[in-house]
């Protein structure tokens, strides 16, 4: 029986992440609803197959039901969610810019502005933190479970202190080890490009290579358009 | 009943190397491919497929027209594409090259329509990557309707009219291209595939197979849900055969490893640390050993995945020429017959 205790958490979007992430979630006995932009007779056949245990909504019943409501979707539909509906919502975004998905040339953000930021802007009634962006969805099972004793490190970055127990706890009950970035604008270093993206390493390893961050290609970037690190 | 297995080659056209160590250029790797079909023909694998890649590591841009070479020099076995990138090619050229293969080969080719998840040639053929999506499902419907033969009476989004268009050479009556469609993790296109009625092969490259058991949970249920005739499923994977277990390891390592590595820098992969190599290895995609490890390793995944093909992607990031050809050779001589008796396949055991 799902633990009843725990925030219930909405997946938007079923594609590779979001049924990875029901799947991980119902293997850990968390509530989870999922909807996506199919209808849920379209759906809930495909997710009773994938992750069987999570509930099939409509996306907006998702939206509706949900305390912690996880963005897998792509970053181009986000301007298409209704922020009024996500008020007062915790909202993590799992959404990167992926050329095959949003479109050659990434007009939604930039090195200036993260595609966190862009969607906290979108979503202004909401609480947004930019969380399980940096792993490859099949990262996300199979170097957490061959690594049952060292915990992954899962970074987020929100601007909300009062959310971040809550989203270290969800994080840790999808088998995590949160790393607290600090304000949403440092999520921009979790982005493709940059080294920590596609890691799936321990706290210590993960914290190495962020300090190292400015030394790499994408923090060379970074310090270009910025005129300096992010501050 | 006794099911039909098949076994077949994959590559890419990577550039390969001599046995000295000095790398080939794209003109030899071409004619070592070639050579290396005609090694696989002999040994009674059936089929070698090709994928195209608009990049430097490899030498295939234009797999039919090295499938036509093939065909000149080989007799039986299969000649297909792993995969041809159908969202950024003209379906009606596509279907000119397949055809003039299938008189050329005898009626050997075959293809295999994949989204691509190399993007490089969208830009060079001048299509956006914004309509990814739209582009691949117009063009397979438009693939399927030029398979029908018939005068071609096609509007499209995104493709050109056609009013009783006759698209030449003609196959011969009654007979088709064989297609299939290659998948990865999205669930999507495992049901857009079911939809469509074409056969899958999926790419197993990372993690344990296994966890792809629900995808293919998820095939034979669309197949219900859609009311669609269910086709053998296939996979693909990399590997290397060699007698010896460690030297195989070694040439993974320094190979599959940094070809992984080359295409994450673009990918946005992280690099392959040594501790998961070997995982891949010992439990993950990679078959990379001696003729009966790799053996006991495909046998045990055809069979956790109702498998009925397994194409062996051979050569990744070049490898000396004289490992290259160990790998066909095991896998033809040793690998596919220990694993058709694992099977419990009688007609060929």
């Amino acid at each position: 029986m799902p633990n009843t205790d725990k925030p219930t958490i909405g997946i938007l979007g079923a594609g590779k992440l979001g049924s990875t992430l029901a799947r991980i979630g119902e293997s850990r006995d968390l509530p989870i609803l999922i909807g996506s932009r199919h209808s849920v007779a379209d759906l809930k056949w495909v997710i009773d197959t994938l992750a069987p245990g999570a509930t099939t909504l409509s996306a907006a019943e998702v939206v509706r039901q949900a305390d912690v409501i996880i963005l897998a979707i792509p970053l181009s539909h986000v301007q298409d969610l209704e922020p009024a509906a996500f008020a007062d919502k915790i909202v993590l975004d799992a959404t990167n810019f992926w050329a095959e998905v949003d479109g050659t040339v990434n007009t939604i953000s930039s090195l200036i502005e993260s595609s966190s930021e862009v969607v906290q802007a979108h979503l202004a009634q909401s609480k947004v933190a930019k969380a399980f962006n940096h792993m490859g969805y099949h990262d996300l099972e199979i170097e957490v479970d061959r690594h049952p004793d060292v915990p992954r490190a899962m970074a987020y970055a929100t601007d909300h202190d009062d959310i971040r127990p809550v989203v270290e706890a969800v994080l840790r009950d999808f088998g995590f080890d949160p790393f607290d970035l600090g304000p949403l604008r440092f999520g921009l270093v979790l982005e493709p490009g940059s080294p920590l993206f596609g890691e799936a390493i321990p706290r210590a390893e993960f914290a190495d290579k962020l300090a190292h961050i400015y030394n790499s290609a994408f923090g060379k970037k970074i310090i270009k358009a910025r005129g300096g690190e992010i501050r | 009943m006794t099911k039909k297995y098949e076994f077949g080659l994959n590559t890419f056209g990577d550039i390969g190397f001599h046995d000295d160590g000095t790398a080939m250029d794209g003109d030899e790797t071409l004619r070592q491919v070639v050579k290396e079909a005609v090694l696989a023909d002999k040994l009674g694998l059936d089929r070698i497929a090709l994928g195209e890649h608009h990049r430097s590591e490899f030498a295939i841009s234009s797999p039919e027209v090295v499938l036509g070479a093939m065909a000149a020099v080989t007799n039986h076995i299969k000649l297909g594409t792993a995969v041809t990138v159908l969202s950024s090619d003209d379906p009606v050229r596509v279907f000119e090259r397949f055809s003039t293969l299938h008189g050329l080969s005898h009626g050997r080719e075959e293809i295999m329509l994949g989204r691509g998840s190399f993007t490089e040639s969208f830009p060079l053929y001048g299509y956006s990557l914004e309509n990814y999506d739209e582009l691949f499902i117009e063009k397979i419907a438009m693939w399927q309707k030029l398979l029908e033969g018939k005068p071609m009476n096609w509007k499209g989004e995104f493709t050109q009219k056609l009013t009783d268009t006759t698209v030449y050479p003609k196959l011969p009556s009654g007979e088709t291209i064989p297609t299939s469609l290659a998948v990865g993790g999205s669930p999507e296109s495992i049901i857009r595939a079911v939809h469509y009625n074409i056969p899958v092969v999926i790419a197993i490259i990372g993690g344990e197979p296994v966890r792809f058991r629900p995808y293919v949970d998820l095939y034979h249920k669309a197949a219900a849900q859609l009311s669609m005739p269910e086709h053998p499923l296939g996979m693909h994977a990399h590997g290397i055969i060699l007698d010896d277990a460690d030297e195989a390891v070694e040439v993974g390592w320094k190979y599959i490893r940094a070809e992984m590595d080359r295409i994450g820098i673009d990918r946005g992969w992280a690099p392959m640390t040594r501790d998961r190599f070997e995982f891949e290895i010992d439990k993950g995609s990679y078959y990379v050993g001696t003729p009966e490890q790799v053996a006991q390793k495909i046998a045990h995944n055809m069979k956790a995945l109702d498998m009925s093909r397994f194409d062996l992607v051979y050569g990744t990031g070049g490898q000396l020429i004289h490992q290259r050809e160990a790998t066909i050779r095991n896998f033809g001589e040793k690998v596919v017959p220990r694993v058709k008796e694992l099977l419990g396949d009688d007609d060929n055991a």
